[in-house]
C-alpha cells in the first residue's frame, strides 16, 4: 500500500493528498487556489515540486517548491526566442509564444538539475539547473517540417509527452498533437521523425500514414524496457517494440478504443492501463458509464474494470495526463485517476477496483505522486 | 513624470506599487516600471515584446490600439495604467 503524496493540477490550483492509516485518502493542502495549473511534476531526483500555471491574462509561469509545496518560487518559465523579421519563418502563422507548459520530465539520476518541457505550440527545451533557464531545442523548432502540423482540439499543436531513456538520457522521446513522434539521440541537437505504423484515416488517404500528421494523444514508455512505447492515438492504441520506430495497432480494448491517456507499467513490458471515451466530438465515458482497461499480454486482449467508478450519467473524461502509476517498491500497483468533472478516484489492485476520493474537485488537467 | 500603475489582480502575483518614472516612450517608461519587480514584465508582455492579448494598457484614458507598437512618447502629466482586459466575461 502505497503512503505516496497525490499531487493534482486542476482548473483551481493544485491539491495536495495523503493517505492516512486511520482516515483514509483525504486533500491536505491547496496551492494556487483559483489559477489554472496545467501540470504539475514531482521530480524523484531532489523532491523538488513543480507546477506550470496558465493565467488567462498573464500568460505561462512555473513554480517550484524545495519543501514539499510549503514554499514556492516563481522560476523562469520556457519562453521562444525573438521571432525572425526574415524568411523563413518571419510570417510563420504559429505563434513564438509559449501558451501552455504540457509536459515536464526529468532527465537521468545522474544528470541533476536536467530538466524537459514539453510546450504548445509543439516545442521543446531544456534545461540544465532545476529550470533556473531553459533553452529551446532550435533544431526541432526550426524543422520545416512542423508547417505540417495541426492543433488537434486546440489552437496549435502541442508537446504532451517526453519518454527520456533510462538507459541514455541523451535520447528522448516526445509527442506531439498533432505531430506524430520524435526521438533524439544526442540530447535534443538533432530530432528524427519516427511512429512508422501510426494510420490517420481521416487525412486524406496519401497522408494517412504520414508520420508527421498523426495526432499522438499520449505515449508512455515501460522503464524496465524503454524500447517498448505504448501510444493512445486519436484512431487507436498502439504499441511499439523498437522505441517509437514502428508501431502496431492493438485489438481495440472494449468498450472503444478512443481516449487521451496510456500508461504502461514501469516493470512489466505486457501490461499498460487506458481510459475509453466515446469520440473527439463527444468526450466523455461511453454509455455515461466509467471504465478503465487494462491488458496484461501486450495489448493482445484487454480487460475492464467499472468497481467502484460511476455508472450512471457520469459524462466524465480523462485528460492525457489524468492517470498515473504511484512509485512502488514490490508489486503493489496505486493507480489514481481524476477527470474532466472533478472526479478523483484511488485503485490499490492495478485498476480493478476503485475508490472515490473526491467527486466534486476543479477540472483536473494531470495527476503526478510525489515520494 | 509619468505615473505607472498595475491592477490590483496583477499585483496578486507580483507586487509592484504605482511609481513614477522618467518620461519617453511607453515602452521605455513600461520597462523602467518593470525594473521595480523585474517578474512583472512577463505578466505584460510576452516573449516577442507585446502586450499579452488579455492585458490592456491605458494611457489616460485611452487604451492604446496595437499591442505590438509601444512606441508612443509620454510626458511629465502621462498616466499609465496596465490592467486585465476583461475578454468576453
Amino acid at each position: 500500500m502505497t503512503m505516496a503524496t497525490l499531487l493534482l493540477a486542476t482548473r483551481k490550483g493544485v491539491f495536495v493528498v495523503e493517505r492516512s492509516p486511520v482516515s483514509g485518502w483525504a486533500v491536505i493542502g491547496h496551492h494556487f487556489q483559483g489559477d489554472a495549473v496545467t501540470r504539475v511534476f514531482a521530480d524523484p531526483r531532489d523532491g523538488a515540486w513543480y507546477a506550470a500555471l496558465r493565467h488567462g491574462h498573464y500568460g505561462v509561469k512555473l513554480q517550484k517548491s524545495l519543501d514539499r509545496g510549503a514554499s514556492w518560487t516563481e522560476i523562469p518559465a520556457p519562453a521562444f526566442p525573438k521571432k525572425p523579421e526574415h524568411d523563413p519563418w518571419a510570417n510563420d502563422e504559429t505563434p513564438w509564444t509559449v501558451e501552455l507548459v504540457w509536459a515536464l520530465a526529468p532527465g537521468a539520476v545522474n544528470e541533476p538539475g536536467v530538466l524537459w518541457a514539453g510546450c504548445m505550440p509543439a516545442a521543446v527545451f531544456r534545461s540544465g539547473d532545476g529550470g533556473a533557464s531553459w533553452q529551446l531545442c532550435e533544431s526541432f523548432w526550426l524543422d520545416e517540417r512542423r508547417r505540417a502540423w495541426m492543433g488537434g482540439g486546440n489552437d496549435y499543436p502541442g508537446m504532451h509527452s517526453v519518454c527520456v531513456d533510462p538507459r541514455d538520457s541523451r535520447h528522448v522521446t516526445v509527442a506531439i498533437s498533432c505531430g506524430g513522434v520524435w526521438t533524439t539521440h544526442d540530447a535534443g541537437a538533432k530530432w528524427e521523425l519516427i511512429g512508422k505504423g501510426l494510420e490517420a484515416p481521416y487525412t486524406p488517404p496519401d497522408l494517412a500514414f504520414d508520420p508527421n500528421v498523426q495526432d499522438v494523444h499520449s505515449i508512455s514508455a515501460c522503464a524496465a524496457e524503454p524500447d517498448v512505447i505504448w501510444a493512445q492515438h486519436h484512431c487507436g492504441v498502439y504499441r511499439s517494440v523498437d522505441g517509437g520506430v514502428n508501431f502496431t495497432r492493438l485489438p481495440a480494448p472494449m468498450p472503444g478504443d478512443f481516449g487521451f491517456v496510456i500508461v504502461a507499467d514501469p516493470a512489466n513490458p505486457l501490461r499498460a492501463w487506458v481510459v475509453p471515451a466515446v469520440s473527439d466530438a463527444n468526450r466523455y465515458a461511453i454509455d455515461g458509464a466509467m471504465c478503465v482497461c487494462r491488458t496484461d499480454d501486450g495489448g493482445q486482449t484487454w480487460r475492464q474494470f467499472r468497481s467502484g467508478l460511476p455508472q450512471h450519467h457520469a459524462y466524465h473524461l480523462v485528460y492525457r495526463h489524468g492517470l498515473a502509476l504511484a512509485p512502488a517498491t514490490g508489486g503493489e500497483r496505486t493507480l489514481a485517476m481524476a477527470s474532466t468533472t472533478g472526479g478523483v478516484w484511488i485503485s490499490d489492485d492495478a485498476g480493478e477496483a476503485w475508490s472515490t476520493l473526491d467527486a466534486s474537485l476543479p477540472p483536473v488537467a494531470a495527476v503526478t505522486w510525489s515520494v | 513624470m509619468p505615473l505607472v500603475t498595475f491592477a490590483p489582480q496583477l499585483q496578486r502575483h507580483v507586487p509592484c506599487p504605482p511609481q513614477q518614472v522618467p518620461a519617453g516612450s511607453l515602452d521605455t517608461v513600461l520597462r523602467t516600471a518593470f525594473m521595480a519587480a523585474p517578474m512583472i514584465e512577463r505578466y505584460v508582455l510576452d516573449e516577442q515584446g507585446a502586450v499579452r492579448k488579455h492585458v490592456a494598457v491605458f494611457v489616460n484614458n485611452e487604451m492604446i490600439a496595437k499591442r505590438n507598437d509601444l512606441s508612443q512618447p509620454l510626458t511629465d502629466s502621462d498616466a499609465v495604467w496596465v490592467i486585465q482586459a476583461l475578454s468576453g466575461g
